[in-house]
């Protein structure tokens, strides 16, 4: 069976506002799947219908050929969970820290042993074996969330923000090992609001806002069915009168936003040619990406 | 597609992991865990036990020490099972969010709240016997039916565990378990027959103090100290059950409530 995850008109109210709000998904074995949206979206509550750790108000969720949340338990033998807030074991090594865990699977200390060396080197931990959670850095932590994450063998592997706070050394090091995983047949559903990563991780994306999808495909989809090819930034001072008296006549779209302009077009040359009259405008071309989907679709104003 | 927070506990040995969990972690802590189990009950009997004692004349044929040993085993076990059900319990589902990385897994809230109970009663078991042995070198007891003791200490452990957790259910943050212990275990204390026979208190005291556990702990647990079987055995042991048996699931549909919505 291929479908890892079927969900179908998810709803889920919380005092009365539907945070979920008919939400349906189809996730096959061997794909990155990216829930993409600002804060507030709904992201985090399907990860939490999916995994059955909340009922839905209305809807049907399989996970794993298992009905959620009726049958959560037997599913989540063949799942890994890497929540968005650090819950590691403070009082323990590395290495308690994921025996303790496989034997929340019923995991036999054997069985969970004899995965260690594995785990240990995925998460580049192996120096850290016996160190003490409290010693690690941010980037360690979260790798030994994956690994342990991974200590049941898992077939689908729920990540919820996996890079959220971690530098850039660290991040690169765990979309690695994250497309390791895809690599090796293992299906991953992960939440971001981070474009890049969903643009290098995820095969299929879609886009969340107030509860409800709003666009789903491939990165490229997304981009080739929601906006121009080409992107024109503006800035400096002049740039919001530039705009206001002449963008219209050179782009399809523009957005002001304080001091800069975004000019979405099919062809750049004719605005290049026109910005080069003006010495104070500074401008940056460069092609279409997911933030300018992401921002077109779910609006500039700040989510708090 | 409701999910009733009112179902019936679903018991499974899948507790027993977290149990073991938590057993590590008071592991590398032993030393002084044991110590504070130790002291502060022979601080206590010492103290009040000769101190005061030595000013009371004997209480229904024992010296007041004596007396006061069997309400120590009491009082010590509830407080171990309280703060830990209350302060360590709380911190593992709040602070640490050890109880979110759990619920990923198959495991469930049911046997989450399953393992706190039967750990806190654990901690108990554990005071109880310090207590005991403090009891013995003192010479208090001289009866092997204070062994008795050792299976009260886990039952009133598994009582007061199953209370503090509707408290930990209920609980904003650690300031909140100040209610408790003021207008809950402080009156039980001196409610219960601990310091004194329950018969010095009013009559409408008394019928108070008949409906709390600790009562009927302390029921238990003098005549068993002095080498008699207690009067209503079954009946003293059937109020501390129930108790334990309401304040889980009491607690499972607050934590119910809490987590799983």
């Amino acid at each position: 069976m291929n479908r890892v995850i079927v969900a179908e008109n998810l709803v889920k109210q919380y005092a009365g506002q539907r945070v979920v709000d008919g939400i349906s998904l189809n996730i096959v074995r061997g794909e990155c799947f990216g829930l993409l949206g600002p804060n507030g979206a709904g992201k985090t509550t399907t990860l939490r219908l999916l995994l059955g750790l909340i009922a839905p108000d209305s809807g049907h969720i399989e996970l794993l050929n298992h009905a959620i949340p009726g049958d959560a338990r037997e599913a989540r033998l063949r799942v890994g969970v890497v929540p968005q807030m650090d819950n590691l074991d403070p009082d323990f090594t590395v290495t308690e820290n994921l025996m303790v865990y496989g034997r929340y699977f019923g995991m036999t200390d054997a069985q969970i042993k004899a995965r260690l060396p594995e785990l240990l080197e995925f998460a580049n931990l192996t120096h850290k074996a016996d160190a003490k959670v409290p010693t690690l850095s941010g980037g360690m932590k979260r790798r030994l969330t994956l690994a342990r994450a991974l200590v049941n063998d898992p077939d689908v592997i729920f990540l919820d923000e996996p890079t959220t706070g971690l530098d850039p050394q660290a991040r690169h090091l765990i979309w690695q090992r994250l497309r390791e995983l895809t690599a090796r047949g293992k299906t991953l559903v992960l939440t971001t609001h981070f474009m890049d990563e969903a643009e290098r991780l995820c095969h299929r994306l879609a886009v969340m806002d107030n509860g409800r999808i709003i666009s789903q495909g491939s990165p490229r989809e997304l981009i080739a069915e929601n906006i121009e090819p080409e992107v024109v930034e503006v800035f400096g001072e002049q740039a919001a009168a530039w705009a206001t008296s002449h963008a219209a006549h050179h782009t399809q779209r523009f957005e002001v936003s304080g001091e800069s302009v975004f000019c979405y077009v099919n062809d750049a040359h004719p605005l290049l040619l026109e910005l080069q009259q003006y010495a104070e405008l500074r401008y940056v071309h460069r092609p279409a990406n997911l933030e300018d989907v992401f921002l077109k679709l779910t609006g500039r104003e700040m989510r708090e | 597609m409701k999910v009733n927070i009112f179902a019936l506990p679903q018991f499974s040995l899948r507790f027993f992991p977290i149990w073991r969990r938590n057993y590590m972690v008071w592991k590398k802590m032993a030393g002084p865990s044991i110590l504070g189990h130790l002291a502060d009950p022979v601080i206590y009997m010492l103290g009040l036990g000769y101190g005061l004692g030595g000013m009371l004349p004997e209480i229904g044929g024992m010296s007041y020490i004596a007396f006061l040993s069997a309400g120590t085993v009491c009082y010590s076990t509830m407080n171990s099972a309280s703060f830990e059900a209350l302060y360590s319990g709380f911190a593992r589902m709040h602070e640490q969010r050890t109880w979110e990385a759990i619920l990923n897994t198959p495991i469930t809230l049911d046997d989450i709240v399953l393992s706190e109970m039967f750990w806190a009663a654990s901690k108990s078991l554990l005071s109880g016997i310090a207590v005991l042995m403090v009891i013995w070198v003192l010479g208090l007891s001289h009866s092997l039916m204070s062994l008795w003791i050792i299976p009260l200490a886990l039952l009133v452990g598994l009582c007061f565990a199953a209370l503090g957790l509707i408290v930990t259910a209920l609980a904003p943050g650690y300031e909140f378990f100040m209610y408790y212990f003021t207008l809950v275990i402080t009156p039980m204390t001196l409610l219960c027959g601990v310091f004194f026979p329950v018969d010095q208190l009013p009559a409408m005291l008394q019928t108070v103090s008949s409906i709390l556990p600790l009562t009927h702990a302390v029921n238990l647990a003098r005549p068993l100290l002095n080498g008699n079987i207690p009067v209503n055995i079954l009946a003293d042991a059937a109020v501390l059950t129930a108790y334990a048996l309401a304040g889980y699931y009491v607690s499972l549909v607050l934590f119910r409530k809490r987590l799983a919505q």
